[in-house]
């Protein structure tokens, strides 16, 4: 093995970083009352820019601009306008595909072929999907005269930043909802060029306003007694805080949490096409992603061979500059985040399991973990029960279909499940089985906006995406 | 000498079976004229506990049955519910003091309620489900499953009330743990009787008598519980409490609000207990 890659760097220059940014509230960009912070690059550790936080008195102005643009403008224009809107944004961010793109891997350590084909394109489709629903509100199945629920408050994680962006404002606004949302601290900078989207498509002020800051700004906006309906996205604990927090309000809320998703491979599985899908499934966005493969059951007849056919594969993945086109596996999105990556791979190795990572040179700055994979992971394990939320897989035999239902639910969570198989019957079987929002059978880690998304159990409720989207936006 | 007549024991409804209280308490119940009318189990947090437990150990079962099938035991209610008419009318009356003309509306809504919801069981999945068009070479579909246990408080219509938030809950294969009406238990607990003989599987309905301030929160709180209707709870406070208690485990809440249970209902009753699962398939040759 070893190729040889020269470098093949995406050119920076496509994006303009400005040194600071303010809040986008009312349609323009204001200074914030709170402190500022910083934005770094988690691949190289320099600083982007410098971020306002947003506090209780930001999220007051923030949330009366959403409400005057609620009542003066947006719930009284027809959906067909509306809708108008919407095409415009997924325009224009198809038209600045390549500049979010660069932006969105510089900003988060993703790897530019995924900000590139993934994150932005998946994110202009979201646009336009539910830019289509504005008008045709009546046939979802809701009611016959939907309503608007009014002022929505949005909270929205680091891992897929301007997709999550999306799934989150083009619903609400398509349905008539002003928004109030914050991008997560360590990735605010495609939230804020997408404000730049908004005053290009010239969205009428006040429809949309980003808030940056970190805990204490969500907090502020999820807790406004003027927010109708909150939406969150980012792990279990937080959500439960904030169910917690708006217990006893009228508040509608729909919440996508965190996942321990079983990827199960039967002995009948394509076992070649099943390697590509636990790559897929865990390293896909260094596994920051809610709904990963991060337990690999695999049959215990094949295990030997699966295992042998993912070293190998894994040796071939290439970590390293985000920016770089042949990069498989970027950087970790903070050092927090590596830490608590670190600390749990720790604790894997110190319960008795087999830690194992392809040789691979690190860069020197930055935020980086190797993929890596854990075996003689049983369901006591802490690496079998918590979310990692990084590249690292723990891996579980099983010996019937039944044992690998049993193992697979065996988690407080249930947002996703994968499933290898030829034989169509069990496959079937096994998805209904399978306590999970998502199953991918010969699959794993597809998005599309026509299809709902969201989880069981503590993965939350409510779903994202398709006609079910909708739902959480209407009255 | 006039006959004494035999009066019935009230116990709670668990697994299909009757037991008392495990905590021997009870609590005396009177009628519309506030004369004595039996003793109702005053249930406590073991019994509520079993009650998960029989629910829970109810729900493989119930959920895999064909919707065709759910549909019929649903419809099985109402018939039995049907041939008991009088006895339910007689009991409105006694319970809440109403007029004859009164009961037989809300025993008359309640049979039909459950019929309407019995004829949902193999519809829901169409109306809520269906193909998703993605953009790619897939199958893709998405189709309701029932959340699981669901604990309910239950509005103070002992009969309707009562009707209105146990059949959308089991008819997509939900089970439940049900705190009956706090001031009228005992009509709950003759609806119990009409369960137990129409083809519902023991732990699919159970129904716990006792202050729902005080059993409410044991269910808000159990961890293997995965969804709480609050219909009946009418104090905003305990309601805020128990949706906080509910956060734990992110319980799907279905919160209280003012309802004309005499009015055609919606689905939400069915969706917000409801799950949607997607699932992907690869197409190709």
């Amino acid at each position: 093995m070893g190729f040889e890659y020269a470098p093949a760097p995406e050119s920076r220059s496509v994006v303009d970083i400005k040194s600071s940014y303010g809040l986008f509230i009312n349609g323009e960009f204001v200074d914030g009352s709170g402190k500022a912070f910083k934005s770094i690059s988690p691949s190289t550790e320099e600083v982007l820019a410098e971020v306002a936080e947003a506090d209780d008195h930001d999220v007051d102005q923030a949330v009366k601009a959403a409400r005057r643009a609620y009542n003066r403008v947006w719930s009284r224009m027809s959906g067909a306008e509306r809708g108008k809107y919407l095409f415009r944004i997924a325009r224009i961010i198809q038209e600045r595909s390549r500049e979010l793109a660069v932006l969105e891997s510089i900003d988060n350590g993703k790897p530019i072929k995924e900000s590139r084909d993934v994150d932005i394109p998946t994110a202009a489709a979201h646009f336009f999907y539910y830019a289509g629903w504005a008008d045709k509100l009546e046939y979802a199945g809701y009611g016959p005269d939907p309503q608007p629920m009014g002022v929505a408050g949005q909270v929205i994680p680091w891992n897929f930043p301007f997709l999550m962006l999306a799934w989150k404002i083009a619903p609400a606004l398509a349905c008539g909802n002003t928004v109030v949302l914050k991008p997560a601290e360590t990735t605010p900078l495609t939230a804020l060029l997408f404000a730049e989207i908004c005053q290009q498509a010239d969205l009428p002020p006040g429809v949309v306003n980003i808030l940056t800051g970190a805990g204490a700004t969500g907090q502020a906006i999820v807790s406004h007694d003027d927010v109708d309906k909150v939406a969150f996205t980012g792990s279990t604990d937080v959500g439960r805080a904030i169910a917690k927090a708006v217990a006893g309000s009228r508040k509608k809320v729909t919440l996508e949490l965190g996942g321990k998703a079983a990827n199960i491979v039967f002995d009948d599985a394509p076992v070649d096409q099943a390697v590509e899908g636990i790559v897929n499934g865990i390293f896909f966005n260094q596994g920051h992603v809610c709904c990963a493969g991060s337990r690999l059951l695999v049959q215990e007849s094949v295990a030997e061979e699966v295992l042998a056919k993912l070293k190998r594969r894994m040796s071939t993945l290439r970590v390293g500059d985000p920016l770089d086109k042949n990069t498989d596996i970027g950087a970790i999105n903070s050092a927090e985040q590596l830490a608590k990556i670190r600390e749990l791979s720790d604790i894997g190795e110190a319960e008795g399991a087999g830690r194992w990572s392809p040789k691979c040179d690190l860069p020197d700055h930055g935020f980086w973990f190797p993929p890596t994979i854990f075996t003689g992971v049983t369901a006591a394990h802490r690496i079998a029960r918590e979310e990692i939320f990084g590249p690292v897989l723990s891996v579980i035999t099983f010996r019937t279909p039944k044992e690998a239902v049993e193992k697979a639910n065996n988690t407080p969570y249930g947002l996703s499940a994968g499933i290898w198989s030829d034989k169509g019957s069990r496959t079937l079987w096994m998805a209904s089985q399978l306590r999970a929002g998502v199953v991918w059978s010969n699959t794993f880690n597809r998005f599309d906006p026509a299809s709902p998304f969201g989880g069981y159990k503590e993965s939350g409720y409510g779903r994202e995406g398709g006609r079910h989207g909708l739902e959480g936006y209407l009255k | 000498m006039t006959r004494i007549d035999v009066r019935k024991t009230y116990k709670l409804y668990i697994g299909g079976a009757f037991p008392r209280s495990e905590s021997g308490r009870s609590y005396a119940v009177n009628d519309a004229r506030g004369r004595f009318w039996a003793n109702a189990s005053h249930a406590s947090r073991k019994d509520a506990r079993d009650a998960v437990k029989a629910a829970r150990a109810a729900f493989g079962g119930w959920s895999s049955r064909t919707a065709y099938n759910r549909g019929q035991v649903v419809y099985r209610i109402a018939e039995v519910l049907e041939d008991r008419r009088e006895q339910f009318e007689a009991e409105l009356r006694t319970a809440e003091g109403l007029t004859a003309a009164k009961a037989r509306t809300y025993v008359e809504a309640a049979i039909d309620r459950l019929v309407w919801y019995a004829g949902w069981a193999d519809k829901i999945a169409q109306v809520t489900g269906g193909a998703n068009q993605v953009a790619g070479p897939y199958f893709n579909h998405s189709a309701p499953e029932p959340s699981g246990v669901i604990a309910v408080v239950a509005p103070s219509g002992p009969l309707l009330g009562l009707v209105s938030v146990i059949a959308p809950a089991i008819v997509t294969g939900n089970t439940t743990v049900v705190i009956a009406s706090e001031p009228h238990p005992l009509t709950s607990i003759t609806l119990a009787e009409v369960m137990a003989t129409s083809d519902v599987p023991g732990g699919v309905v159970n129904i716990l008598t006792g202050p729902q301030a005080e059993i409410a929160p044991w269910l808000a709180s159990h961890m293997d519980v995965n969804g709480i209707d609050l219909t009946g709870v009418t104090d905003d406070e305990l309601a805020r409490n128990l949706e906080i208690e509910a956060a734990e485990n992110l319980k799907r809440v279905r919160r209280p609000g003012v309802e004309d249970l005499l009015a055609p209902p919606a689905l939400d009753r069915m969706t917000t207990f409801l799950e949607t699962k997607t699932v992907w398939h690869p197409m190709g040759i």
